[in-house]
């Protein structure tokens, strides 16, 4: 039989929920996105004919929109299924409850860094350490989430001052899972100064990773997180060899926080992370919570300013990723996962609902079980407003409790003014705690939301890249998404352009 | 390459028609019942000298020299002797013998990568560029063979094929075909080539995979990301529909599943959205081959309605690769010779084409590439070869993009 045998008959289509945007450098075309996370990018005239049913099945546009799920004809029953798929693949996160567990076993702290977000006590104030009891409610607590999947992580101060309790708790984790069968995942959130021999065999033994930061250069990382001494950097850095020597290479990661002083340096900032044979850096600006609002006059500054380090910096990092050097910004790399895979990160700051609460929960050395990380530096400056309640309560009391149901209320993007019709919201989070500190409501105003506006930038940029689809960018960013060196992913001889030199 | 069949003299009838060719020594410490066993007497062996060996009832007894004329004397065995290929059959292989046209048929091959099992020639499709055209056919006594046949494969086997004709036609007996192959070898991995059209029926897709065979993966062709092309293909109005929801119920129980695009004219057109649509719908599957042509069966005369040359397909097939190793899924090209692809697939190209149906062709002599290179379908006369084949001289770049 001829192919026009196979052809469609009715041309009658329905159009499936999509919101969509003009962005700015593609004059003339809209692009489309679903609630599966697919895009299309439609010249002005297609996108009317689409939107008054006038598109015909013969055409490629008409195909193109059916198997992105944007429209249903009379074959979409072959289709349906898998939408209803990708969008429960999507939103599973949900029914998994909340799978990052972080304990903050201590508030000692060596440092005294610029943006600390949590109030620092010296070095022997055992006062501030996580108790037994409360170390042992924890762990029930963390056990009555439902998830398959639990990552712990031990945040401070300085966790590595309070080894001991890190040590207790993973024991009796490991202990309590031989009957759970959980698969569970460790971090310490640390300085790796001063980290011990014996510290990093008990790491080695219980396969935990260690999570640091590099703010960059050594006089900004030193000016940055202060501690006497002067010699932050050096000690981090003697810290991340030792651990990868015990470790592996790939247990150690790093993230840098960008106040006013990196805006000049992305570059530098970088060239450092090369140096110390990093595959990812993770540029993160600078947060409005704690006791970071109190000097943001001195060390922040407008969206506007981040977004040009940003643009400065991923052209660098192109130009050396090209030259064979493999290195990937780990946030623009969880935004193209959003993007072009079905899968979510798992990151929680871009979650709806709000990963606060239903993706993680926090136990504070007192005690007291916060929604989020952020939650608990603002109750350092006397803000309780996340806090759930107390380690003493079940998880289904704190899961259920008013700040939960406020922070849920409050945190589903589609629901909420400015973010239900963005093209962009599939991609996106509501991050309610971030407006709260912000703008001092949960909800948040969009049109003046930084937050907002540096999502805008970023998701703005990567639509105009993948619309050139192969340009010297988009290849490299795609290359994140692979975690391939581009010269190996994109074959080794052919279409390397001049950069790659 | 070497023929599954040669001609051969048979004296007397073998015991059993599907027999299993051992050694002497293998037979000692093997389970096979000698019924069973076409003993291998290359006049090594100390059978004439051995009353209570020639005793034995054998399936029967192959003489590959032919140089034991007095074989044929001994009194109720059958001989199988002087196969007029050399090679064809060797031990460790299972054998049909045909007593009566004098020939032997190699079911499976031992060393052999390429063995598998036919078992139907009936088929719900009717492909346009289908290399076997299906035959309607009773599979009754072939199910019972392939049975035996499975029960008499080496057990330490690394990879068996089951093909058709369609074998999800078989319904139970394909249920009883794989429990057989898991119970005989739960080692090996099975490539059952299959149009998944009757997963689409939740019970079966249920049924078929609780046999759980741990090495079982279906191979599942998908034409394209539109009804159209695929049911044109497939010349089956709503196979796409069908091989749409089967794949969905195999995943849901968790089967692995490799996908298999056959490059030809319907389906080059709209390659890199199929690849999109795989990496977004599709990404449990393990793996995913985009595929040459094979000049057999009907491709031959559909060819002008099918044919494309691989250089037309560049770029779209090098597009749809990087959509699949964006996202970290795994993708081959089959049957597609290296010096006609660009430089950048090559690295993507395997070495497909089953041994018994692979040649090469007078290009090849120079070629650097050769001994990793597919070749050439042995069914592929002139006419059927891509343009600008030749030989490709080995540059420093070219290795390294090979290997690396």
């Amino acid at each position: 039989m001829p192919a026009k045998e196979f052809e469609a008959r009715n041309p009658r289509y329905e159009l499936m929920p999509f919101r969509f945007a003009r962005i700015p450098g593609l004059p003339g075309e809209i692009v489309v996105v679903n609630e599966v996370r697919e895009f299309h990018f439609l010249a002005e005239s297609d996108f009317r004919r689409f939107c008054d049913h006038a598109l015909s099945p013969h055409e490629e546009i008409f195909r193109d929109l059916r198997a992105k799920h944007f429209l249903l004809d009379e074959h979409a029953g072959s289709y349906w299924p898998y939408a209803v798929s990708q969008y429960r693949t999507r939103k599973g996160f949900i029914t998994d409850g909340p799978a990052l567990h972080i304990l903050v076993v201590t508030l000692r702290c060596h440092h005294s860094c610029l943006y600390c977000q949590v109030s620092r006590q010296t070095t022997d104030m055992t006062a501030f350490d996580m108790s037994d009891e409360t170390a042992a409610q924890a762990i029930d607590r963390i056990f009555e989430s439902p998830g398959p999947d639990l990552k712990v992580e031990f945040q401070g101060g300085e966790p590595l001052l309070a080894f001991d309790r890190i040590r207790a708790i993973v024991d009796k984790i490991e202990q309590r899972n031989v009957s759970e069968g959980r698969q569970i995942e460790y971090v310490i959130a640390t300085t790796l100064n001063d980290i011990t021999a014996e510290q990093l065999e008990f790491c080695r033994a219980h396969r935990i990773n260690l999570s640091t930061s590099i703010d960059g250069p050594e006089p900004l990382h030193n000016r940055n997180r202060a501690r006497r001494g002067r010699d932050s950097f050096r000690r981090t850095v003697d810290g991340i060899y030792a651990a990868r020597a015990v470790l592996g290479h790939d247990a150690v990661s790093a993230l840098t926080t960008i106040t006013r002083e990196s805006l000049k340096e992305p570059e530098a900032i970088i060239d450092t992370y090369v140096a110390l044979g990093f595959s990812s850096i993770f540029l993160r600006p600078l947060s409005p919570y704690g006791f970071a609002r109190l000097t943001r006059d001195r060390i922040g500054y407008p969206v506007e300013e981040f977004m040009a380090f940003y643009h400065r910096a991923i052209r660098h990092l192109v130009k050396l990723n090209w030259s064979g050097t493999y290195l990937e910004e780990t946030y623009t790399t969880f935004l193209l996962q959003h993007i072009l895979t079905p899968f979510p990160t798992g990151y929680v700051d871009l979650r709806s609902p709000t990963g606060a609460a239903l993706g993680a929960l926090v136990y504070n050395y007192n005690g007291d079980v916060y929604a989020s990380d952020e939650g608990r530096m603002l109750a350092e400056v006397g803000d309780h407003a996340f806090r759930l309640g107390r380690v003493t309560q079940t998880y289904g009391e704190l899961i259920r409790s008013p700040q939960a149901r406020a922070l849920l209320e409050a945190g589903v993007a589609e629901s909420l003014p400015g973010c239900c019709d963005c093209a962009f919201l599939p991609y996106c989070g509501a991050d309610p705690v971030f407006h709260y500190a912000e703008q001092g409501a949960l909800r948040g105003h969009r049109a003046k939301s930084p937050f907002c506006r540096k999502q805008m930038m970023l998701f703005q940029f990567l639509f105009r890249e993948l619309r050139s689809q192969d340009s010297e960018t988009m290849r490299v960013l795609s290359s994140w998404l692979a975690r391939r060196p581009i010269r190996v992913h994109q074959g080794a001889v052919s279409g390397s352009p001049a950069l790659a030199g | 390459m070497l023929p599954l069949q040669s001609r051969v003299t048979v004296y007397g009838t073998p015991r059993e028609p599907v027999l299993k060719v051992l050694t002497l020594n293998e037979f000692l410490i093997n389970r096979v019942e000698p019924r069973d066993c076409a003993l291998w007497f290359d006049g090594s062996e100390a059978l004439s000298a051995s009353r209570a060996l020639q005793d034995v009832s054998w399936g029967a007894i192959i003489d590959p020299k032919s140089g034991g004329s007095s074989l044929q004397l001994v009194s109720d065995q059958c001989v199988v002797s002087a196969p007029r290929v050399e090679g064809v059959i060797g031990p460790g292989d299972v054998i049909r013998v045909n007593e009566r046209s004098h020939l032997v048929s190699v079911i499976y091959r031992r060393g052999s990568r390429n063995n598998s099992l036919l078992v139907t020639e009936r088929c719900n499709s009717y492909c346009v560029m289908c290399s076997q055209p299906p035959i309607e056919r009773d599979d009754g006594a072939r199910v019972a063979e392939l049975l035996r046949v499975i029960s008499l494969i080496d057990s330490d086997e690394g990879v068996l094929g089951i093909t058709g004709g369609e074998p999800t036609l078989l319904g139970d007996d394909l249920i009883r075909i794989l429990s057989a192959a898991k119970a005989a070898l739960p080692a090996t991995r099975l490539h059952v080539l299959t149009n998944g059209r009757r997963f689409s029926e939740t019970t079966f897709a249920r049924q078929v995979a609780a046999v759980a065979h741990p090495g079982l993966q279906w191979a599942i062709p998908l034409y394209s990301d539109s009804p159209e092309v695929h049911d044109y293909v497939v010349q089956r109005h709503g196979a796409f529909a069908e091989t749409l929801a089967g794949l969905m119920n195999l995943a849901r129980y968790g089967q692995q599943i490799e996908l298999r695009v056959v490059l030809q004219q319907a389906t080059v057109r709209r390659l890199r959205q199929l690849a999109h649509f795989i990496a977004r719908n599709l990404s449990f599957v393990d793996h995913v081959a985009w595929m040459g042509l094979e000049p057999m069966g009907f491709a031959r005369p559909n060819w002008h309605e099918i044919w494309i040359e691989p250089e037309d397909y560049a770029d779209p097939l090098a597009d749809a690769i990087a959509r699949l190793t964006d996202v970290r899924m795994a993708t081959s090209i089959y049957n597609v010779p290296l010096c006609v692809l660009s430089e950048r697939l090559r690295p993507f190209a395997a070495q497909s084409i089953s041994d018994w149906k692979n040649s090469y062709v007078p290009e090849c002599a120079g070629c650097a590439l050769r001994n990793q290179c597919c070749g050439f379908f042995s069914s592929a006369t002139r006419k059927y070869l891509p343009r600008n084949i030749r030989p490709i001289a080995l540059e420093r770049n070219v290795a390294g993009a090979l290997h690396g």
